[in-house]
């Protein structure tokens, strides 16, 4: 069980590659690693948290008003997460911005919730949570380093391409992040395929 | 006045909500099939996101501030839209029931929509007066409008074409959306 809820978050339902969902922090924070990789934590964080929570008191909720009443669990746990960043990530907190309270509406935190949280134990929810969230910060972590790489010539703001290239501006901006997760996606098949065809 | 038109050109085209901002990518992509529906989504999205943004200004100004509690926005301001989606939704049903069978399904899915949440807060954290908000939330739900029903034309068109056998499904459709946001950069530099 433990087991296949691991796999299931990290690769076979990845949020991201598998169930796109939580698509708008993935294209708007992920113009370098370490913005992905702050944005998949704090979701990761609020995540192992509503699911721990709503797991523990998903049999008390009415079922007629269980959806504002996640929201209001979610909401709190990202408040949290919001103000800590603040008093200890600063910068970080600036530059992700208006994406930090919208982990809010962020589909993956609500569908597990719904999906999960609510239907199994605390223990499983919260490995449920810790996973889903992982899987989605890798996810976000490769497109933020594919973004910083080919657009700044960085990874983690340390110079890594020969010093004659030419950073490819386009893959920073907004195109760049539909442009580079649709070449992403496009590889993900073409290596499902691969493996498929192996077997 | 034309600070106000400039406001209303750069919330709908230089800053498009869905392809420069990124928000409201689900349902830019989820309800992009065909053209009929992004029409009664962008219309439902229009309507929900310009009254959330009022009632969510106006709650801001005169109860969060003066009491000091703005660390509980996030909290409050999502109730509002939740609550106002479910209102909304009850208000059509009663009183224009043709209104209400052609949004459909699209009514509830705006609360978990990124996009009317999104505009609340920048409302804030831009410092808007009451009108000029008015007008930043009209623009924005207008270029929502105008992206979401411009990709689902393009959708239209690129389901009758060929596509390389690992780009089919989603790949194609983020990299046709690439393109659209490539067009829209053109607009960059019109509006400061």
């Amino acid at each position: 069980m433990v087991k296949n809820i691991i796999k299931d978050g990290l690769y076979s339902n990845n949020a991201i590659f598998k169930q796109m969902l939580g698509l708008c922090p993935t294209l708007a924070v992920t113009t370098s690693a370490v913005n992905a990789l702050g944005m998949g934590l704090a979701t990761t964080a609020v995540l192992t948290g509503s699911n721990l929570v709503i797991s523990l008191i998903a049999r008390y909720i009415p079922k007629n008003v269980r959806i504002p009443a996640y929201i209001v669990i979610i909401a709190c746990f990202v408040t949290i997460i919001d103000q800590m960043m603040k008093a200890n990530f600063y910068s970080l907190h600036k530059v992700l911005g208006i994406f930090i309270p919208l982990i809010v509406v962020n589909c993956i935190v609500l569908g597990r919730a719904e999906a999960f949280a609510s239907k199994n134990t605390p223990l499983y929810s919260l490995i449920d949570g810790l996973s889903v969230g992982i899987g989605f910060t890798i996810a976000l972590f490769i497109l933020g380093s594919f973004r910083e790489i080919i657009g700044a010539g960085t990874f983690f703001n340390i110079s890594v391409m020969l010093s004659s290239y030419n950073p490819l501006l386009i893959a920073v901006m907004p195109p760049g992040a539909f442009l580079f997760l649709g070449f992403l996606f496009a590889g993900k098949q073409f290596i499902d395929s691969r493996i498929k065809g192996e077997k | 006045m034309e600070h106000l038109f400039l406001l209303f050109v750069g919330a709908a085209l230089v800053n498009n909500i869905v392809l420069s901002r990124f928000l409201g990518i689900c349902p830019f992509m989820g309800v992009s099939k065909s053209t009929e529906t992004a029409v009664g989504m962008s219309l439902s999205v229009a309507f929900v996101m310009t009254i959330s943004s009022i009632i969510s200004f106006l709650i801001d100004k005169y109860v969060l501030v003066p009491l000091s509690i703005e660390y509980l926005r996030t909290i409050v301001f999502i109730l509002i839209i939740a609550s106002l989606v479910q209102f909304v939704e009850m208000v059509i049903e009663k009183t224009l029931p043709e209104l209400y069978s052609g949004l459909g399904i699209y009514l509830p899915l705006i609360t978990t929509n990124c996009a009317v949440l999104g505009i609340a807060l920048l409302n804030v954290q831009f410092k808007y007066s009451f009108i000029e908000m008015l007008i930043f939330s009209f623009g924005t739900a207008a270029g929502f409008g105008l992206a979401l029903i411009l990709f689902a034309g393009l959708r239209e068109r690129i389901y009758y074409s060929t596509v390389p056998k690992y780009f089919q499904g989603m790949p194609i459709v983020f990299i046709m959306a690439g393109i659209l946001s490539l067009a829209f950069m053109g607009f960059a530099g019109m509006v400061k």
